[in-house]
């Protein structure tokens, strides 16, 4: 029998909500690790028991939890986090030079055919892997010394590389991205990186067409097409249909195209959702009115999505990693506000109720599909 | 330099050292009340924390950073009525912590609001 398990990382601990197929009766279970952030966990493609969380915590820095029976239980593995030989620097808020220091796991992107294999993104920006369930972890250091690291600079949330996209039909190809550097490619499973930013224009910058500076908020691609990319941008949707070798603008008519989370359909590779929020200064929904935006388009032609949101007073954001589609036959899509709410659609999109209401801030969403 | 009594050396049978973890310490090492742990002398901070990160390895880099081995910056360490926050790791702790009769205090700062 089919089901859901949805992951939800929040301010103050996780929690998991599982459901049959149908999707409409609920239970939830946590807070596990009550009291520390989680900032995401994520599930193994390859053994959908093994689940992999990032906690943190302001007094006690960060640990990894792993568990091996869906979530029930869990073990804490290695929470050791060192930078490949001297780290150097990158940009402060101020421009000057400041040292790389770790401070947390932001994601966790586990490989697509290995459960004991698992990459992290950390802040501040780079990435690790572990071969060994979590127990340790190795920078994969050519994407921090490409030789574009000392123009890094950290967004408002700190310079953390959020987002991992493991190439399902090339075991080599890598593509990641940092606020507030952009998005980088690798071919060779993670020895040499690229910028992939052109296209990307970022006023906030001297050289709003930088090579490297823009703060890529999420990417997001289908299996089934990994040269198709699609971007939340700080502001702007793009889009690349060449693995990020260029990208174009498909923001058509949002009512605002700042945002975070940007998701694709299971099963419709032109199929796009994001949360337009107002604008950086005010993170929060245009009007308090939660919304929705659909492309069936692959962007630039958008659709509301309403039904079952909030209609008014409504000022929560919802974050980057908050959103998540589950793949069963009628595609499910889901997403957590800072709000504490966790909203489901069964439907693609069309209807939209809670399954939780008042969960701390959500950080992060992810979605696992039990056959 | 001493924090203390000074330790006697001679002693053929001591009481474990006790330390007091706050709360999300002791969940993650799943333990209740204070932690009893072996040390040989000279009972310096720093052999109680190598001694307490040796028995539950969970709490490694959550008291010290790695790396620098310095203590978290939102955590205290106290005992005997005294801050020994601020002292060398190689500092021996006060008679009454080495003789067990009181605990090493690990303390998560109240910050936030």
């Amino acid at each position: 029998m089919s089901g859901v398990r949805v992951l939800v990382g929040t301010r103050k601990g996780a929690f998991i909500l599982t459901s049959d197929g149908k999707r409409r009766d609920w239970h939830v279970s946590g807070p596990f690790f009550a009291g520390w952030e989680i900032y995401h966990l994520k599930g193994s493609l390859a053994d959908p028991n093994r689940i992999y969380a990032s906690q943190w915590s302001g007094w006690f820095g960060q640990m990894i939890q792993r568990s091996d029976d869906g979530g029930q239980t869990w073990t804490p593995v290695g929470n050791k986090f060192a930078y490949d030989g001297t780290p150097g620097t990158h940009q402060w808020y101020d421009g000057t030079a400041h040292s790389w220091e770790f401070k947390r796991v932001w994601h966790l992107e586990p490989s697509l055919t290995d459960p004991d294999a698992v990459y992290a993104g950390v802040e501040d920006a780079a990435l690790f892997h572990s071969r060994d369930g979590g127990a340790n972890w190795q920078e994969l250091s050519g994407l921090r010394g490409h030789g574009t690291g000392p123009d890094w600079h950290p967004g408002a949330g700190g310079m953390c590389l959020h987002t991992i996209l493991l190439d399902p039909a090339n075991p080599a190809r890598i593509f990641i991205a940092i606020s507030a550097a952009g998005a980088f490619r690798t071919d060779d499973s993670g020895q040499t990186w690229k910028p992939i930013n052109k296209g990307l224009v970022s006023n906030f910058m001297p050289n709003p067409t930088a090579e490297v500076g823009h703060c890529v908020h999420h990417v997001a691609m289908h299996r089934s097409r990994p040269n198709v990319l699609f971007m939340q941008k700080h502001w702007d949707v793009m889009r690349s249909d060449d693995a990020g070798e260029s990208w174009k603008e498909v923001s058509g008519n949002l009512p605002t195209d700042f945002g975070f989370a940007i998701d694709v359909h299971a099963h419709e590779p032109e199929t796009l959702y994001v949360v337009p929020i107002k604008s950086d200064s005010e993170h929060f929904p245009l009007d308090g009115r939660l919304r929705v935006y659909r492309s069936r388009t692959g962007g630039n032609e958008w659709e509301e999505l309403a039904k079952g949101l909030p209609e008014r007073d409504c000022y929560v954001n919802v974050l980057r990693d908050a959103m998540a589609v589950d793949s069963l036959d009628e595609c499910g899509v889901y997403f957590g506000t800072t709000g504490g709410q966790v909203y489901a659609s069964a439907d693609s999109g069309e209807n939209w109720s809670p399954i939780v209401r008042d969960l701390p801030g959500v950080l992060s969403v992810e979605v696992q599909t039990l056959q | 330099m001493t924090a203390g009594a000074p330790v006697d050396e001679g002693r053929t049978s001591r009481l474990p050292i006790r330390v007091a973890l706050p709360y999300h310490l002791r969940t993650l090492a799943r333990v209740e009340g204070d932690v009893e742990l072996e040390v040989s002398p000279p009972v310096t901070l720093g052999a109680v924390l190598d001694a307490l990160e040796s028995r539950y390895p969970t709490l490694r880099g959550t008291i010290r950073e790695y790396g620098s081995g310095q203590r978290r910056p939102f955590l205290r360490f106290f005992a005997c009525e005294e801050d020994l926050s601020h002292q060398s790791l190689e500092v021996e702790l006060p008679g009454k912590v080495v003789n067990g009769e009181e605990p090493l205090l690990i303390i998560g700062a109240i910050a936030g609001g």
